[in-house]
């Protein structure tokens, strides 16, 4: 499923902002999942935090350390 | 008392392939499946890798498979969401648990606030060793 | 050498993990004698709220609501002195590059609307799927959307402060006074209106206002002091 190949492709990446896309993906396919369980105070929830103020810390962390996960892998 | 677990999965694996076919039981192996691989997969991004912002996405991704399965465990067949709406203030027996939302909402916003002060003291670690893999930060210390 | 060992510890937690879930029964009432069904009856009766999960938030395990929104606060502080060297003063430029005519043109357009909808959602927590913390991250959201599209929006930070202090002095507050009126903390005192009124509910709806104003104060600050840092 979408959630099983998004989880493997934010773990084996090395460039570090495709990882932290990858993760926005997974909490919003977690979203989708919630409101098919019928829990819609839940599914706000994640859609807010998950999606936007998750991924934008991590988007601040990268900008200030650095980019890829060896300093060997630039291409 | 219930069995131990190897004639406990013997069972299991008997009672998968005879019902193979009902909904119920893809449903079911689709929801907690998809939660225990997730935490699974988290658990090896913490215990593997060298970078500390992939550890921190690891803790991240182990969050969300936590969340799934305490929602996943409250879920009743058909049911609807528990709020009352004017008219269907008797429909009381097919709604489903609230009480598992009610925790889980609490664990996600205390997620995202952990996730926030593991990141600053990354931050802090970057400034300070100009490196951000734990090989390296480990034999600075010496 | 190592990652197959850790792969094998993985296999046999993966193993014992789903023998324990996979096994009973899913999809079927298993706590039919439980909180569960006393909750859901005592909701209508008692409170008078539509949404149930607000009542159990605020309402029926309040004090566990009055911890989380402590956490929050701590890791608001945390954060900020963390990151205390080497920081911008209010009024320097936070991005690098000044985002597109698109992105600054729309933000000015959408950030009304998006605050206007997280005041709506934790206004009408009672009534419709939503409550204080959902209300309060959306407008923290449409203030970061701000932060990105213009170079030189700046928030005082003293309001913010001002802002959360007293919505969680004001929480305490409500919670002291029903324990002067009736007999418990954080007890219902008001009266209980008509069910799906907006004022209806007792003391449910101010509750989870002032909890709205903290949250989105409280995510706005930790934006704002992690976006001016200079590295």
């Amino acid at each position: 499923m979408v959630l099983i190949a998004a989880a493997l492709y934010a773990v084996y990446q090395k460039d570090l902002l495709y990882a932290v896309i990858a993760t926005g993906v997974i909490s919003l396919a977690l979203t989708g999942l919630f409101l098919v369980l019928q829990a819609p105070d839940v599914a706000l929830t994640e859609a807010a935090i998950g999606v936007a103020l998750t991924t934008i810390i991590f988007i601040i962390t990268i900008r200030n350390t650095v980019r890829y996960e060896d300093e060997k892998d630039k291409k | 008392m219930q069995e131990c677990t190897a004639v406990r999965s013997c069972n299991l694996g008997i009672k998968t392939l005879y019902f193979s076919m009902d909904t119920t039981e893809l449903i079911r192996i689709g929801v907690y499946g998809t939660s225990i691989l997730l935490i699974l997969i988290g658990l090896y991004a913490v215990l593997t890798k060298r970078s500390l912002i992939k550890i921190i996405i690891g803790l991240s991704i182990i969050d969300g498979g936590i969340h799934l399965l305490l929602i996943g465990i409250g879920y009743i067949k058909n049911g609807t969401a528990p709020i009352f709406s004017p008219g269907s203030e008797n429909a009381v027996a097919r709604m489903v648990d609230p009480v598992p939302q009610a925790l889980v909402l609490t664990a996600i916003v205390i997620g995202f606030g952990v996730t926030a002060v593991a990141l600053s003291l990354v931050i802090r670690l970057y400034r300070h060793h100009n490196t951000l893999k734990i090989d390296e930060i480990k034999n600075l210390k010496w | 050498m190592k990652k197959a060992i850790v792969i094998f510890l993985l296999a046999v937690f993966g193993f014992f993990l789903a023998v324990t879930f996979l096994d009973p029964e899913f999809e079927i009432d298993r706590n039919r004698n439980g909180v569960k069904n006393v909750y859901l009856e005592k909701t209508v009766s008692e409170l008078g709220t539509a949404n149930t999960v607000t009542a159990i938030v605020v309402n029926f395990r309040g004090f566990d609501t009055l911890g989380e929104v402590t956490v929050l606060f701590l890791a608001a502080t945390a954060l900020g002195s963390i990151l205390f060297k080497k920081r911008h003063h209010i009024g320097d430029r936070t991005v690098l590059i000044p985002a597109s005519s698109i992105v600054s043109a729309g933000a000015k357009l959408i950030f009304p609307a998006i605050i206007l909808l997280g005041a709506y959602v934790f206004i009408h927590g009672h009534l419709t799927p939503g409550g204080g913390f959902q209300g309060g991250t959306i407008i923290a959201t449409g203030f970061l959307l701000m932060l990105i599209a213009y170079r030189d929006f700046s928030i005082s930070h003293n309001i913010l402060s001002v802002i959360e202090s007293f919505a969680g002095i004001g929480f305490v507050v409500f919670g002291l006074l029903g324990f002067m009126n009736g007999g418990t903390f954080l007890q219902n005192f008001m009266g209980t209106g008509v069910l799906n009124d907006l004022i209806s509910g007792g003391v449910i709806p101010i509750i989870y206002i002032l909890v709205g104003f903290k949250v989105a104060a409280e995510l706005t600050g930790l934006i704002y002091t992690i976006l001016h840092e200079k590295g």
